[in-house]
C-alpha cells in the first residue's frame, strides 16, 4: 500500500484531530513505517496491549505523523511468537519505547540487538510483565539489585562520572553516566525509570471518568496538556462534542501553562549562568501568574480544570480584565528582561554554541516540541493541524536553526509572547454558552486518541476502551521519550559544568517518561 | 549593569511575612527528636528528594525560593548533599525504584534529622497508591516527622510544614 492512500483505506477516528487508524500485518506495518520515515514523517508514540482475554493475542500500536495527518497502526501479535518488526533503524527514538514494551508486556522487537531492560530496574523479575492482564497490580516482589550494562568507554585518560538518581538540585531522579577526558564529555548515557509508579496499570483499574484525575498527574508541569489529551480521547470514543466556550477556555488554560513553565525556565536558565537576577525576576512574574491562576480558576497549576466533556471552571468579564491587565505588565517586564539577557555578555557567552543540536541531527533523531523548533524542526501541532479553537487563531510558530541553549532561550521568549497574543484573541471573542457536555457511554473495544501541543511538545493519549466505560488500556505519551536520547548527543564535546545548563534548556520530564 | 540595577530598584522588596507553625500537621506516631532548634542554631539545611512524584509538588518547592516566600531569608536553604542536611523533604509516593536511594539519602544524613513528607502522595500514596511499582506513602520507607497534604500543597503550607518540624517541642524520640 502506498502511504498517501491511508486516508482512503483506513477509517478516520471520530473527534477533532485528523487521525486515521488501521490494523495491518507485520509486512505492511514495516512497509508503512519505512514510507513515513523516508517521507520525513515522525514517530509520535509506540505502545503495546494485551488482548488475550479477547482471544486476539497481543498487539503493538504506533502513531506516525505524515503531511496528511496522524496514522495509527495496530499490529496483532500471536501469543506463541510475541515479536514485532524492529523500527528503531527508521526512528532511533523507538529503541527505548520498544524496550519498555518488552519490560511491561514481554513483546520483543525482532532483529534489534539491544536486549537491555529500560523501565524495569530490580522491582519485578525479567519474566514478569506488569501490563499483562494476568498480572496482579498490587503484587510486590523482593527487590533485586538493578544490574544494568552501560556502554563502556575506554582509552588513555578516560574516566566515568556517575550522577544520580538523587541530584544536587531539586529535580526529578535519573542517572547520568558521563565518560570524560578532563572536563570534556566524550559520551553521556542516561538511565531512567526511577519514578516508574505503574501509571498505565493504574489506569486499567479505573473507568473513563476516574481516569481524568490521574491523567492530570502524569507530569504535573503539563497537567492541562495531559488532561486535554485525555479528554479528547474520551470525547472521541463517546462521540461527545465540546461546547465552543469550553474549547476556547481549554486553549486559554493550555497557553497559561505554557507561559508559566517558560517563565520558570527562563529564570532558571539565568540562574544556571550565574545571573541570579534573572531567577529572582522571572520567578516573581511566575508567582504573580500562579497566584492569578489560583484566584481566577481555583488552582495554581490548573489541575482538574479540563475534564472530559468540557471544563470545570469559567472566566467572567472581570476575570478577563484582570488577566489582560496582568498581561500588559508581564509584556513590559519580559521586554525589559529580554533586553538585559541579550545584552549580558556573561550570560550570552554561556548560552551561545552550548549544547548544540544541528537541524540535521535533530531531524535524524526525531527531536520534537520546543527543543525541535530551536533546531529547525518547524513543527507545532497548533499550526500544522489546528483543531478548535486554534483553527481560528493562525498560530505563529517560533523556529530557530542554531539549536544551542541560546536558541532554546529565544524560542521560549517568543512563545511566551505568542501565547499572550493567542489568549488576548481568545478572550476577545470568548463564545457564550455551556461549559460542559456530559460524555455518553463508550462502546467496548474501540480506540480513541488525544493529541495536544503542550509546552514541552506534543502529548498523545491513546485510550482502548473496555466493558462498561472501563479503561482496557491507556498509554500517555510524553515528548520527553523523543528528546531524552537527543540530550545525550547535545552534551558531546561540551564541558561537564555546562550539563546542568543544557539539561535545563531541554527541561524534560522524568515522570512522563518513566510512567 | 545600569539596566539590572534599575530593574532591581523598580521591583522593590517582594518578600512576605512567613506563616506560623501548625500543630495539626505533626505526625503523632513519629515525634521529632528534641533539642533540634538548639542544634540548628537558627539555620536549617534542607535536602530535597523526589522519590517518584508527578513533579507537581516539586514545582511548589521551587516556588519557595522565589522572592515572595524567600525561604533563604529565614535561614533555610537547600543543600546538594544529605551530609549537610538537617531536614529531608520528600515528594511523591516512593517508587520501588527509588526506595534504596531514599533510604541511603536518609542514612547519609547526620543526627539529629527531620523528615517532612510532601503532598497527598507523600502522606498516603495519593492517586498512585501502593502497587507493584510504588511503596505508597513516605513513612512506609523512612520515619516521617511532619506530613503536608495537598495536591500540590501551596508554598505557604510547605513553609508551615517545615517550620512546624523545626519548632517541635522536646519529645521522647522517634519511634
Amino acid at each position: 500500500m502506498r502511504l498517501d492512500q491511508f486516508p482512503n483505506k483506513f477509517p478516520k477516528l471520530p473527534g477533532v484531530a485528523p487521525i486515521w487508524h488501521g490494523t495491518v500485518d507485520a509486512q505492511e506495518f514495516r512497509n508503512l513505517c519505512e514510507q513515513v520515515a523516508r517521507g520525513g514523517g515522525k514517530l509520535v508514540a509506540l505502545w503495546g496491549s494485551d488482548e488475550v482475554a479477547r482471544d486476539a493475542g497481543y498487539a503493538l500500536h504506533v502513531s506516525l505523523v505524515t503531511a496528511l495527518g496522524m496514522l495509527c497502526l495496530s499490529l496483532p501479535i500471536a501469543v506463541e511468537r510475541p515479536t514485532f518488526p524492529d523500527i528503531s533503524d527508521l526512528f532511533p527514538a523507538a529503541n527505548r519505547m520498544q524496550r519498555a514494551v518488552a519490560d511491561l508486556l514481554g513483546l520483543h522487537a525482532a532483529g534489534n540487538d539491544d536486549h537491555r531492560k529500560w523501565l524495569r530496574h530490580g522491582s519485578w523479575p525479567r519474566d514478569v510483565h506488569p501490563l499483562r492482564k494476568n498480572f496482579d497490580g498490587s503484587a510486590a516482589f523482593t527487590t533485586e539489585t538493578d544490574a544494568y550494562r552501560f556502554v563502556p568507554v575506554s582509552g588513555d585518560g578516560v574516566h566515568e562520572i556517575p550522577v544520580g538518581p538523587v541530584h544536587a538540585g531539586t529535580i526529578e531522579p535519573g542517572h547520568f553516566r558521563f565518560s570524560v577526558i578532563g572536563e570534556r564529555v566524550l559520551r553521556l548515557e542516561e538511565r531512567l525509570g526511577y519514578t516508574h509508579k505503574g501509571i498505565e496499570k493504574r489506569f486499567e483499574s479505573m473507568n473513563l471518568e476516574q481516569g481524568a484525575r490521574l491523567a492530570g498527574r502524569i507530569s504535573g508541569d503539563s497537567t492541562v496538556a495531559y488532561a486535554w489529551a485525555y479528554a479528547q480521547a474520551v470525547e472521541s470514543v463517546t462521540g461527545t462534542t465540546v461546547p465552543p466556550r469550553a474549547a476556547a477556555l481549554r486553549a486559554v488554560l493550555l497557553e497559561l501553562e505554557r507561559i508559566h513553565n517558560h517563565l520558570g525556565d527562563l529564570g532558571y536558565l539565568g540562574n544556571d549562568v550565574a545571573l541570579a537576577f534573572g531567577f529572582a525576576q522571572f520567578w516573581i512574574l511566575k508567582e504573580d501568574l500562579l497566584r492569578l491562576q489560583g484566584e481566577l480558576f481555583g488552582h495554581r497549576y490548573l489541575m482538574d480544570k479540563v475534564v472530559p466533556g468540557g471544563v470545570a471552571c469559567d472566566l467572567d468579564s472581570s476575570g478577563c480584565d484582570t488577566l489582560l491587565k496582568f498581561f500588559g505588565h508581564l509584556e513590559r517586564e519580559i521586554a525589559t528582561l529580554k533586553n538585559i539577557y541579550d545584552e549580558h555578555a556573561g550570560a550570552q557567552d554561556r548560552f551561545l554554541t552550548t549544547g548544540r543540536v544541528s537541524p540535521d541531527l535533530a531531524a535524524q533523531l526525531g527531536l520534537t516540541g520546543l527543543c525541535g523548533r530551536a533546531s529547525g524542526q518547524a513543527w507545532d501541532l497548533r499550526a500544522q493541524f489546528p483543531c478548535a479553537p486554534y483553527d481560528d487563531l493562525e498560530v505563529r510558530m517560533a523556529t530557530h536553526r542554531n539549536g544551542d541553549v541560546a536558541a532554546r532561550v529565544t524560542v521560549r521568549f517568543e512563545e511566551v509572547m505568542e501565547s499572550m497574543r493567542l489568549i488576548r484573541l481568545l478572550l476577545k471573542q470568548l463564545p457564550p454558552g455551556e461549559l460542559y457536555a456530559a460524555p455518553g457511554d463508550a462502546p467496548e473495544n474501540v480506540l480513541g486518541l488525544g493529541w495536544v501541543e503542550g509546552w514541552r511538545g506534543e502529548i498523545l493519549v491513546a485510550l482502548h476502551t473496555g466493558k462498561d466505560n472501563a479503561i482496557h488500556r491507556l498509554h500517555p505519551h510524553d515528548p520527553s521519550w523523543q528528546n531524552w536520547p537527543v540530550l545525550e548527543h547535545a552534551i558531546i564535546g561540551n564541558i561537564v559544568p555546562d550539563f546542568p545548563l543544557i539539561n535545563k534548556s531541554f527541561n524534560l520530564s522524568y515522570t512522563g517518561q518513566d510512567l | 549593569m545600569y539596566q539590572i540595577i534599575k530593574q532591581i530598584l523598580k521591583t522593590g522588596i517582594k518578600t512576605e511575612t512567613p506563616p506560623a507553625p501548625d500543630d495539626a500537621l505533626r505526625v503523632e506516631a513519629q515525634h521529632l527528636q528534641g533539642e533540634i532548634l538548639r542544634h540548628l542554631g537558627g539555620a536549617l539545611a534542607i535536602r530535597c528528594v523526589d522519590a517518584g512524584s508527578c513533579n507537581g509538588c516539586d514545582l511548589e518547592i521551587h516556588a519557595l525560593n522565589n522572592a515572595y516566600y524567600n525561604l533563604e531569608g529565614l535561614g533555610i536553604h537547600f543543600v546538594a548533599s544529605p551530609r549537610h542536611a538537617d531536614l529531608l523533604l520528600v515528594t511523591g509516593p516512593v517508587s520501588r525504584h527509588m526506595e534504596t536511594a531514599l533510604k541511603r539519602t536518609y542514612d547519609a544524613m547526620p543526627e539529629p534529622k527531620l523528615v517532612v513528607a510532601v503532598g497527598d502522595c507523600g502522606c498516603d500514596g495519593g492517586i498512585f497508591g501502593t502497587s507493584y511499582a510504588t511503596c505508597g506513602r513516605v513513612s512506609n520507607v523512612i520515619p516521617v516527622d511532619v506530613a503536608v497534604p495537598g495536591c500540590p500543597p501551596t508554598p505557604i503550607a510547605l513553609m508551615q510544614g517545615i517550620l512546624t518540624a523545626v519548632s517541635g517541642e522536646t519529645k521522647a524520640g522517634k519511634t
